[in-house]
């Protein structure tokens, strides 16, 4: 048993500094205080001096509190009976359960080695025409939803992880709103998918730090949960708190920020955390859905942008809807080759279409005259708006395009789609009534 | 007589060691626990106490643990073997990795980036009695598809005299194939294999001489508008997602060169995946053998350790000079450089240095600089010539090219291939501005039909512009021909299916021969009725020439859809 120490020479933000010998580097503490217990973990060795961050926060705390050395860095027990439980960040129940301690695993583990990793090759399914037939979510992808405040993400999130044929889904609450994990809870348990569900939620009031442990714990489950051949679907929200708390650390710990007050290893913070999407040889995989908040509707906010630039694609939730513009899977053409052979094409040709609908709009909103090109366009805008990009429209990949193709025989001349003429032969609808 | 020292500090990946005897910079040394030892390089020295930065996870470390000092600075092994590898960016090889320790990486575990045990077919080519100096060939073995070279220590500085070279036969990397004496009369063992220390540039060249042989990407955009020359330097950045990942992919597939060095800096685990499961299996139409034989992979990702990935770059360009010493043509692709800047950047925050610009230390722009100037076409001593071509791409935050690393990179890089967030939304691809990226080298096409085609993407820019504002009624059918021929260039030769087999890669004499009939029709005068009617005529022209550029060269399909072409045009050209 380690020695116990008294005397706090430093509290600064959530951080407190101890005079200790033999204490490692990211080793855990009990910090005991008038407070109660809370566990702490050490962030800086200098001399003699430790400094360690306190998980539930350094309010409170005395001077005389006490801190015990555990030895070990921080862990998360895991077994089966996690499914169906629900937790805090730290890993205390939050449900009525009982406390889990047996076989625990580090967190923040080491990265898979890129050799063993291969190719993502499995479609996940989600009847979301926007997303099965223009930005197709493939397994062990990460993909993050950027939207705006008040968008319906928790719902699109709850509902893509029902539809996804996913073994093991794993929640990761960061700052969340306690409505919106009630909504969670309540929604998974309706739908029956509680029991293959494992929650672990830190809600808007809980201590900071906490939620720093969010998506360590839950990518660390998610990977043993792989590890055994389980198909894994971690869900993060919201990701751009926790960017928020590591800003707020950092600026009490008087680090230098990069941009905007976020620290300087921002990328690679959050890459750490996403790059644990993975499909193993040979065993289960992680698809990571995350949800991205944009301050002010700005893509360029530091986090969507360092988020962007990890993430393999996005969608963005605007008005309700999944844009057509900006939303991408980049690992779609891993997969939409083996669909169908007309997958890719009307993937393209809709969305060019479409593009030039945009234009059009403009044009007929600074009051031009629409030439007969242009009247096509808004037909075939208004139909695709309705058809496609609805988020309550729930039909499967074939079906969508099936309708792609309608809507476009509805509205055009082959030629002016721009489809290869082998596709059109084929797939152009016979009575094509411009 | 090791030298070590005491660990008084940890602070995220930085370590302060106390230490006795004299240390130099950048000198490694590992920090050792019961059960680790952990790479480490000094950064800097205040006194009797170095911060070094580890290469790994830190945690377990405590202050009192011991370090050891190596006496070396960080360096590589060179020899037969690094072809077809796939290295982290300490050289270690991954896949070997692997086999040892199984799905994840394990701190502290290093193997040697040469095999050992394998054996080459060793010829010599020097003779007892030669003089020779370091960088000069004593005899080769093949390697894959080339005839790997020998050579005397690049650190040898002096005229030596071949004393012995060993007769051909089978020979390990560690063995001594040659015994040299230098001319104050010291002995010297060389080897199959040689260590060289990667932040220094191999130098022993003749000279540099000016690129202008064209680097052949077989991507038209590129070759056709902003060519790359072989031994020059280009950079390509971009927002996220526009296309720069694709870009390289396709240029170390397509590029003609004998060496492709892809440093993965700070990226994405997956893109490597793919590259690395598929090269094997993609056949180089140069040589007729699989791409992966004139590959190297520098692989640190995103969630490997930071400082390995700020080493990974220089990695990456001593290998590419290795080969180059051996009169080869290399290309290093490096994705992404911003990643290596912010690796910088981590570790002066951690120095508490006085941050410039967006935090970058102020010594950005040097160390950038001379990055990329290790590029070049060299002539060596034999009279032969080799190169490296360097490809970076960039990841400006916020997409906007007026950050630090871009500006930076752009004063030294002799192309610029800026990625537009518009193009790239538009899927228009390669995302390529083909109005403010810029090069200064020569393009595979003739500079008379470059102007001229950008002569017309202007034009009908312009012509874009003023219809935004006065309509197109309000535009005349001259103008909107002209428009609707910028968007034709744009449509059917700027913008290319990277996932077409045939689109995807247009070799040079194609750019031409197409490029030619393209500036032809753009130059004709065009008759139309109405603007219903030119459209109608561009659309149907647009769709028939992708036809063309999805057919093979040389097929019956290739002429026929040729031949359509020309009718449709003479059907409209104004008598
Ligand atoms: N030449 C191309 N042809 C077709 N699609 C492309 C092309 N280039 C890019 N894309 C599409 O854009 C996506 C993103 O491209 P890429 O991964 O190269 O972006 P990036 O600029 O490297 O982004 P990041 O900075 O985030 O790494 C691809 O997954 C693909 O869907
Ligand atoms: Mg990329």
């Amino acid at each position: 048993m380690k020695k116990v120490y008294h005397r706090i020479e430093k509290i600064v933000g959530n951080v407190l500094t101890i005079r200790a010998s033999d204490v490692t580097y990211r080793e855990l503490a009990e910090v005991t205080s008038r407070r109660g217990v809370s566990l702490a973990q050490v962030i800086r060795l200098d001399g003699e001096f430790v400094s360690l961050q306190v998980f539930s926060g350094s309010r409170g705390i005395e001077t005389d509190a006490q801190v015990r050395f555990l030895s070990h860095p921080m862990t998360i027990p895991f077994s089966d009976s996690l499914l169906g439980r629900i937790f805090t960040g730290g890993g205390q129940p939050r449900d009525k359960g009982p406390g889990l301690y047996e076989n625990p695993i580090p967190i923040g583990g080491p990265s898979v080695n890129p050799a063993k990793r291969i190719i993502p090759r499995r479609m996940i399914r989600t009847g979301i025409p926007m997303i099965d037939v223009f930005n197709t979510l493939v397994e062990s992808q990460k993909l993050p939803i950027f939207s705006v405040a008040g968008e319906p993400y928790n719902p699109l999130l709850a509902r893509i992880a029902l539809q996804a044929e996913v073994d093991v889904i794993v929640l990761g609450g960061i700052g969340l709103k306690y409505d919106d994990y009630l909504f969670f809870r309540d929604f998974l348990d309706e739908n029956g998918a509680l029991g293959r569900s494992v929650l672990f939620i830190h809600t808007a009031s809980d201590p900071i730090v906490e939620s720093l442990l969010v998506p360590d714990v839950s990518l660390a489950v998610a990977e043993q949960f792989a590890i055994k051949g389980k198909r894994v679907l971690t869900l993060l929200t919201d990701m751009t708190n926790f960017a928020d708390a590591m800003k707020e650390i950092a600026i009490t710990m008087e680090q230098i920020p990069s941009n905007r007050g976020y620290p300087g290893d921002l990328y690679s913070q959050l890459a750490s955390r996403y790059e644990k999407a993975v499909d193993f040889e040979g065993a289960g995989s992680i698809t990571i859905l995350a949800v991205t908040t944009m301050p002010g509707d700005d893509v360029t906010h530091p986090v969507p942008d360092n988020t962007g630039y990890i993430t393999e694609g996005q969608f963005y939730l605007r008005t309700g809807r999944i844009e057509p513009f900006g939303s991408l899977s980049r690992l779609k053409q891993l997969v939409n080759a083996k669909t169908r052979e007309d997958h890719r094409t009307i993937m393209n040709s809709m969305i060019q279409l479409y593009a030039s609908y945009r234009e059009t709009l403009e044009k007929q909103a600074m009051g031009f005259r629409m030439s007969v090109w242009d009247t096509k366009l808004l037909k075939y805008g208004g139909r695709f708006e309705r058809e496609m990009m609805d988020l309550t429209v729930n039909i499967q990949l074939e079906a969508a395009l099936d309708l792609g193709w309608k809507i476009l025989a509805d509205c055009f001349d082959p030629a002016e789609t721009g489809i290869p003429s082998k596709l059109l032969k084929k797939f152009w609808p016979e009575k094509a009534a411009v | 007589m090791s030298n070590t020292g005491t660990i008084v500090g940890v602070n995220g990946n930085m370590i302060t060691v106390e230490f006795g005897g004299d240390v130099q910079q950048n000198e490694v040394g590992y920090a050792k626990t019961d059960s680790l030892e952990l790479k480490a390089e000094i950064i800097r020295i205040r006194g009797r106490r170095a911060d070094m930065q580890v290469f790994e996870d830190t945690t377990g470390l405590t202050v009192g643990n011991p370090v050891e000092f190596s006496g070396e600075l960080l360096t590589v092994e060179l020899g037969p073997g690094l072809l077809t590898q796939i290295f982290d960016g300490l050289q270690n090889p991954l896949p070997q990795l692997a086999e040892k320790c199984g799905f994840f990486l394990q701190r502290g575990m290093y193997l040697p980036a040469l095999p050992r045990a394998k054996s080459w077919d060793f010829t010599p080519a020097a003779k007892p009695g030669d003089t020779v100096t370091g960088g000069d060939t004593l005899g080769t073995v093949p390697e894959g598809i080339f005839q790997h070279h020998i050579m005397v220590p690049f650190s040898v500085r002096s005229e030596c005299r071949v004393e012995e070279v060993a007769p051909a036969g089978a020979y390990k990397v560690e063995q001594v194939i040659a015994r040299l004496k230098d001319d104050r009369g010291q002995a010297l063992e060389v080897t199959l294999m040689q260590r060289w220390p990667v932040k220094i540039p191999i130098k022993n060249y003749v000279e540099r001489i000016k690129p202008v042989d064209p680097l052949v990407t077989k991507i038209r955009i590129i070759d056709t508008f902003f060519p790359v020359a072989r031994g020059g330097t280009f950079c390509v950045p971009g927002p996220f997602g526009a296309g720069k990942t694709v870009l390289q992919q396709m240029t170390s597939r397509q590029a003609e060169v004998d060496v492709v060095i892809i440093a993965a800096c700070g990226e994405r685990a997956g893109e490597v995946v793919e590259t690395l499961r598929e090269f094997p299996e993609v056949m180089d139409p140069r040589t007729g053998r699989s791409l992966m034989e004139r590959t190297i992979i520098i692989c640190n990702t995103s969630s490997m350790p930071v400082a390995a990935r700020e080493a990974s770059v220089y990695t990456g360009v001593t290998l590419a000079e290795y080969y180059r010493q051996m009169g080869l043509h290399a290309l290093l692709l490096a994705d992404s450089t911003s990643r290596w800047a912010q690796a910088l950047r981590e570790m002066s925050g951690r120095l508490e240095e006085i941050p410039g610009e967006e935090a970058f230390p102020a010594y950005l722009e040097s160390v950038i600089a001379a990055f990329y100037e290790r590029a070049g076409l060299v002539r060596l001593k034999d009279g032969r010539t080799g190169s490296i071509t360097v490809g970076g791409t960039v990841s400006p935050a916020g997409g906007n090219f007026e950050e630090p690393v871009t500006q930076a990179t752009l004063k030294v890089v002799g192309a610029f291939h800026g990625l537009s967030r518009e193009r790239s939304d538009a899927r228009k691809f390669p995302a390529i501005h083909p109005l403010d990226s810029w090069t200064k080298y020569t393009s595979v096409v003739s500079d008379k039909d470059v102007a001229a085609a950008k002569r017309t993407l202007r034009a009908g820019t312009h012509v874009e512009q003023m219809m935004k504002v006065i309509g197109e009624e309000g535009t005349s059918i001259d103008d909107f021909v002209t428009y609707l021929k910028a968007k034709y260039l744009d449509d059917v030769y700027l913008q290319q299916d990277g996932f077409d087999a045939v689109d995807g890669a247009t070799p040079a004499d194609r750019q031409k021969y197409v490029f030619g009939i393209i500036v032809r029709i753009l130059e004709t005068a065009l008759n139309f009725a109405d603007k219903d009617a030119a459209r109608k005529f561009f659309n149907q022209l647009t769709q028939k020439t992708k036809d063309w550029n999805r057919a093979a060269s040389g097929t019956p399909e290739f002429q026929e859809i040729e031949k359509q072409i020309q009718a449709g045009l003479a059907e409209v050209t104004r008598s």
